[in-house]
């Protein structure tokens, strides 16, 4: 057991050294590494080449609208031959675009498509650039936080022109979003004791 | 006048269309669309159009507690629901840094793997009706019932159980539960040998299947397979035994391995793995003890019943637990296991509140319809039908 953790700590290390690694830690036991943007294609030729990372199991995108660089793209890679995974994050602007990984990869298409469906990150060389997942000629990217749940559009059948049309979408019941963070557990400042622990010079 | 007459013209006959299969198609298994170039009777491209199914699933977990979570991940692969939850139940464990007690892990793994022969089952039968086979189909109906019977006894229903919870499963065995298990589990292997008798050597079948839709391992890789897709083409790859997580490391089990990479070997890796499930289902019922089947952490899990007559603090405790749900520290994790198609994986970000900031499904089949076009290039259009059926898809889990 000791001599597997030593393994596993050459590994990390291994790959911190990497030029355009920005940080590398174990998470939960999870090997985590943040890639420059610029870097991200050469680093995962380096992956799959030195480090035997064949598979891509997976690929993703979170959005965090308060950053500049709003998007995480989230790539799990996977050797089985090593039996180790490696999960690369790369931080994305909104207007910014992503060289793609369906070269090295074939499976990267349509985890990339679909990236590009739900939140509209562009792959710079990606064969296949059609959107995925929604519906033919959708408008928007639905993962967006900005996106609101219950989206823009609705369709129903229109008896008039006998065929299936999109309006507007109209809830019956207004959208109901509960806010459950307790003011005991979510709050370290109760209202009215701002003044209490702060230091004061 | 005379250039006209020397010039020899050829006439090139293109015999070229594109069919439209799905997405109400029996053989489809769902909504596929599916697009194909066909030159004569051999597809020479197929474009398989997904989504017909989106129900937004990630972006509706973003909405809600990470109990209220749970049933939809029934709703992906509905012929495996519990491998489904399985995944998301140790992601938020992993994140919660807890973890379920023993007699929970034990139920956990053998109705995991009482799923996956109700995955195989419906994956078998239903590849061979596509070829043209309906007995195994309807056999597999039947004893496919049996093991939903199970599943019913336990959570109430017979598909959408939402069983395995974080910390735990919902409730104990019922009474007699265990018996009729051990039961199935000695006389199923007898049905896996009918079904055997019927196709393995069967040589309409094996025309129809046998060195079709080859990949190689390495292509295999490449292109993300993953469980019996993957093991066919010779990778002994198992995240039940790689990566083990309950109570796998503590259960014998062989990983069946093919060497063609065809839909043949495909299917011979699931009758194996059926047959090794029941080996694994038999152990678990061994080596069960009595106990508790969830953590007894009530912010986590909810209190007794009987508790909750007797003491204000349960009474609180249940309500907080559904309305409010439980707050998971911030953190990330991609959590796999083994379900029955493949690398089934949850990839949970946390941001300390009560909902998941965002839960990415890494659905297995995903990867596999992918790879359709390179398996179905060059061959005849019903061979297309048998590699859709040789992958076992399922569109819940696809479209999300």
């Amino acid at each position: 057991m000791a001599d597997e953790s030593i393994k596993v700590d050459a590994v990390l290390d291994a790959i911190a050294a990497l030029p355009g690694v920005t940080a590398a830690r174990r998470e939960l036991g999870e090997l985590v590494v943040e890639v420059a943007r610029s870097d991200a294609y050469a680093l995962f030729t380096r992956f799959r080449d030195e480090f035997a990372f064949a598979q891509v199991m997976d690929i993703c995108g979170v959005d965090f609208p308060e950053r500049a660089a709003r998007f995480d793209i989230v790539y799990n890679l996977l050797s089985v031959t090593r039996n180790e995974r490696i999960r690369v994050l790369v931080q994305v602007g909104d207007s910014d675009s992503l060289a793609t990984v369906s070269t090295l990869w074939p499976s990267a298409t349509w985890w990339e498509r679909e990236i590009w469906d739900l939140f509209g990150v562009p792959f710079d060389g990606l064969a296949d650039h059609r959107r995925i997942l929604t519906d033919y000629g959708f408008e928007g990217h639905p993962l967006r936080k900005d996106f609101p749940l219950t989206g823009y559009v609705e369709v129903h059948y229109d008896d008039e022109q006998k065929a299936v049309v999109y309006d507007k979408v109209r809830l019956t019941q207004e959208f109901r979003n509960f806010d459950f963070l307790s003011p005991w557990e979510g709050m370290t400042t109760l209202p009215g004791d701002e003044k209490a622990r702060g230091d004061r010079k | 006048m005379s250039e006209l007459a020397t010039r020899t013209s050829t006439t090139v006959e293109i015999d070229n269309h594109t069919i439209n299969f799905g997405p109400q198609h029996p053989a489809a298994h769902g909504v596929l669309r599916l697009i194909l170039e066909m030159d004569g009777e051999v597809v020479e491209r197929a474009d398989p159009h997904i989504g017909l199914l989106h129900r937004g699933t990630e972006k509706l977990i973003e909405y809600k507690s990470y109990l209220q979570a749970v049933p939809y991940f029934d709703r992906l692969d509905y012929v495996s629901p519990m491998a489904c939850e399985y995944a998301f139940a140790l992601a938020t464990e992993k994140l919660l840094g807890i973890t379920a007690p023993d007699r929970a892990q034990w139920i956990r793994v053998m109705f995991a793997e009482i799923t996956r022969v109700l995955n195989h089952l419906l994956g078998v039968s239903s590849f061979a009706l596509d070829c043209g086979a309906l007995t195994p189909g309807l056999w597999g109906y039947v004893e496919r019932e049996k093991l939903l019977e199970f599943h019913e006894a336990v959570s109430g229903a017979r598909f959408h159980s939402n069983y395995f919870r974080p910390g735990g499963v919902a409730k104990d065995l019922p009474a007699g539960l265990a018996d009729d298990i051990a039961a199935w589990a000695e006389t199923f292997p007898k049905f896996i040998d009918d079904v055997e008798a019927l196709l393995t050597g069967n040589r309409i079948w094996k025309q129809r299947v046998v060195d079709i839709g080859v990949i190689s391992a390495e292509d295999a890789l490449g292109w993300g397979f993953s469980g019996p897709c993957l093991r066919a083409s010779g990778v002994a790859w198992d995240l039940r035994r790689a990566q083990p997580y309950d109570k796998y490391s503590e259960v014998e089990f062989d990983i069946p391995v093919g060497q063609h990479g065809d839909c043949y070997d495909r299917y011979l890796v699931r009758i194996a793995e059926m047959r090794e499930s029941v080996k694994i289902v038999k152990q678990c019922l061994q080596k069960m003890q009595p106990g508790p089947i969830k953590v007894q952490d009530h912010k986590i899990a909810p209190p007794t019943r009987a508790a909750m007559k007797q003491s204000m603090e349960a009474l609180i405790h249940h309500f907080k637990l559904y309305t409010e749900g439980y707050h998971v520290p911030a953190g990330a994790t991609y959590t796999v296991v083994e379900a029955p198609k493949g690398e089934f994986g949850v990839y949970l970000v946390a941001d300390g509140t009560n909902r998941p900031y965002r839960c990415k499904i890494r659905s297995t089949g995903f990867s596999h319809l992918q790879a359709l076009e390179t398996l179905a290039k060059g061959h005849m259009l019903a061979d297309t039908v048998a590699i859709i059926g040789s992958l076992d898809i399922v569109f819940g889990e696809i479209d999300r």
